[in-house]
């Protein structure tokens, strides 16, 4: 089969591996572009949120270049993720392409319908080698999820304007080209090399941010204007409330979700909204408890899980002291409205941090 | 004397200032972007030059507004700071603790938040510009009123309409009718106040703790009606400051005097730079699936600056040749 599915970040090569494993040809999409948008947008219903869009581009892209087959996979709950794999396979069986849709539910939520999906991926091989290829994806993920902290954490420092984020492209082909797992093994220590090689000044104390939101738009650089990029070469340090590897841990190897996030939301929203909004807002509670200088959720316009976490935000921010901005995207968000907005904000937790309007001038 | 100039190139008014060391505003432009920016702050520079005092001398130079980029590389400033900033700063300095800044200009509109003289919030308007300026200014056109006057007629009104004000479209097809019912234009140019103040409190100041003092800044300002209609929204004073709608340009000239403190000489490149030919161009570099708009400023036919590449190879092409810093 010729495989295809949509591009999220870091999980790109994790799928191409996976599939290659299991010996089929993956076509493997682009990293999404406005073109992509563009082609996804024409398609989609206007209202359907900005992961929809992007997705539904990437998916005729890669039908364009041969795939006979998408893989995807979806929530469960009041999110709208949970329809759009039904939605993604007819607009395009609409628009005349034969594929077959192969669309994965939380494993531990449909585990008969996950079992018959994984079935028809899995093809001849046994579980067991199923089973060792799906550890040795998870070896793999965990490096990617530590070289991106790596660079989260050195951008704000480095030395020269934008070698952080060569360096991690250059350590991400390593990682891609390493396909067994004691290639994994030493591609993992070259790549963590090649990042602490990055000249960076030790002694800065970057402001530090939190990023929250809808999974899509904060894993995939493009969705989010690079807004981790932007915010290191402003001198800030992120980090995320969701990696690839804690996702997994999570939302597919459990149903409970990350429960620390969840627990702390509790006094404010007791119950699950879909999506993260749930988590939105604990992670807000999480990263004031340790100390960031502020949060920064991010939500495509138009997801209701994290409007419902909006509303949270003016009494979490005065009940914790710290600063949120929150992004709405659609495919009409200007990056200049974006870019103003960030660079406003990090002036807001400079002056906070030095009780002082005039940080920075 | 050392006295510090300021400039926000906003989409719509362009706003140029002349401050001392003590915030005073010494000389002010107020002139319409007409989406020539560069052009238009060449003009601002060629009328503000003769009223530069004699004894003064530019000590530095600050940008700020949604051209700042593009501007801040063209004259050479020692400061590029965002909008939200610079009125900020321009507000607490005019108004001492102030908590609320209240901000609507050409096409945007803001929310500022402040305790203790530290920005704590603050908000833009998003998807929709209903209540700027230039929907104003398209109204009173339509109905003939100078823009001027706009607000003091609202203040002749006793009985102000409901407008349906979300949406700039649906209010102008509101306004129409209810003309053709008969209102009086007091009563629909204050209705239209109303409308406007609500969509905005609605909106951009939506989850926000508004207090007292409360500075309304901006354009709109002007608008005497606007004025009026916070003040009946808000149950608080709002206060218009004497240089409303130079504010950003105020804050960014005040920003430039504190860059200097850690810097020797200004980057200005003087006031023959009205005299200059720049020039400004875009291209798509697709060389990476990124498809990058990258922005060229070439000065006299020379490249002076290139900028909004995500790998910097064409910043960094600059940089080779010229020996010019990259943005």
């Amino acid at each position: 089969m010729k495989v295809a599915f949509g591009h999220m970040g870091t999980l790109t090569p994790i799928m191409e591996m996976i599939l290659e494993d299991l010996g089929h040809e993956a076509i493997t999409p682009n990293r999404p572009t406005r073109q992509t948008l563009a082609l996804g947008a024409k398609h989609a219903p206007e209202f359907a949120c900005i992961p929809f869009k992007i997705v539904l581009g990437t998916y005729l892209e890669c039908l364009k270049l041969g795939a006979d087959t998408l893989v995807s996979g979806g929530g469960y709950g009041p999110c709208r993720a949970g329809l759009y794999g039904e939605l993604h396979r007819r607009i395009l069986k609409d628009l005349g392409y034969e594929f077959d849709f192969i669309f994965f539910w939380p494993p531990l939520k449909k585990p008969f319908h996950f079992y018959k999906q994984l079935h028809k991926l899995k093809g001849h091989h046994s579980w067991v080698y199923l089973w060792r290829i799906i550890k040795k994806a998870y070896s793999k993920l965990a490096v990617l999820d530590d070289l991106e902290m790596m660079a989260q954490r050195i951008r704000p420092r480095e030395l020269k304007h934008g070698s952080t984020s060569k360096g991690f492209e250059q350590a991400m082909d390593m990682m891609r080209q390493a396909k067994t797992g004691p290639e994994i093994a030493s591609a993992g220590e070259e790549a963590r090399a090649l990042m602490q090689k990055v000249p960076f000044d030790d002694t800065r104390q970057p402001l530090k941010v939190g990023i929250i939101g809808e999974i899509y738009v904060q894993l995939e650089p493009f969705a989010n204007y690079f807004l981790e990029e932007q915010l290191g070469h402003m001198g800030v340090e992120v980090r995320r409330s969701i990696y690839l590897t804690s996702y997994t841990r999570h939302d597919i190897l459990s149903t409970r979700g990350d429960m620390g996030s969840r627990t702390l939301a509790m006094p404010y929203l007791a119950q699950k909204v879909g999506g993260h909004g749930q988590n939105s807002v604990g992670d807000i509670i999480r990263y004031a408890k340790n100390g960031y200088n502020g949060v920064i959720q991010l939500a495509p316009f138009s997801c209701i899980p994290e409007i419902v976490a909006k509303s949270l935000v003016p009494r979490l921010s005065k009940d914790y002291s710290i600063p949120v901005l929150t992004i709405f995207i659609d495919e009409q968000t200007g990056a200049a409205g974006i870019q103003t907005r960030l660079e406003a904000f990090v002036d807001l937790m400079d002056q906070r941090r030095s009780r002082s309007l005039l940080v920075g001038a | 004397m050392k006295i510090y100039l300021g400039i926000d190139v906003g989409s719509v008014s362009t706003s140029l200032v002349l401050a001392d060391i003590d915030n005073r505003v010494l000389a002010f432009e107020y002139l319409w972007t007409r989406g020539q920016p560069i052009q238009v702050v060449q003009e601002g520079l060629r009328s503000l030059a003769p009223q530069i005092p004699p004894d003064a001398a530019i000590g530095g130079v600050g940008v700020t507004g949604s051209a700042r980029n593009l501007i801040g590389v063209a004259v050479g400033a020692d400061v590029v700071k965002n909008e939200i900033t610079a009125h900020a700063i321009a507000a607490d300095l005019v108004m001492p603790g102030v908590q609320t800044v209240l901000e609507i200009g050409g096409q945007d509109s803001k929310i500022i938040i402040l305790r203790h003289g530290v920005v704590v919030d603050f908000a833009m308007n998003t998807v929709c510009a209903a209540g700027t300026g230039s929907f104003l200014d398209h109204q009173a056109a339509r109905l003939g009123i100078p823009i001027e006057d706009f607000g003091a007629l609202a203040l002749k009104s006793n009985n102000p309409v409901h407008i349906a004000g979300r949406c700039s479209v649906f209010a102008e097809s509101d306004m129409v009718h209810k003309q053709q019912m008969g209102y009086s234009i007091e009563d629909i140019i204050a209705g239209l106040c109303d409308a406007l103040v609500r969509n905005y409190l609605n909106n951009v100041g939506k989850g926000k703790e508004i207090l007292s003092p409360v500075v309304f800044q901006g354009g709109v300002a002007a608008n005497v009606g606007i004025k009026a209609a916070f003040e009946k929204a808000l149950e608080l004073e709002a206060i218009v400051p004497e240089h409303y709608h130079v504010m950003g340009a105020l804050g960014a000239a005040i920003l430039a005097r504190f860059s200097m403190e850690s810097k020797i000489e200004s980057s200005f490149r003087g006031f023959a730079l009205s005299e200059l030919q720049f020039e400004a161009g875009t291209f798509t570099c697709d060389g990476c699936p990124n498809i990058c708009e990258i922005v060229n400023l070439s000065l006299d036919g020379e490249l002076l600056a290139r900028w909004g590449g995500r790998c910097g190879k064409w910043e960094e092409l600059i940089v080779q040749s010229q020996n010019i810093l990259p943005l």
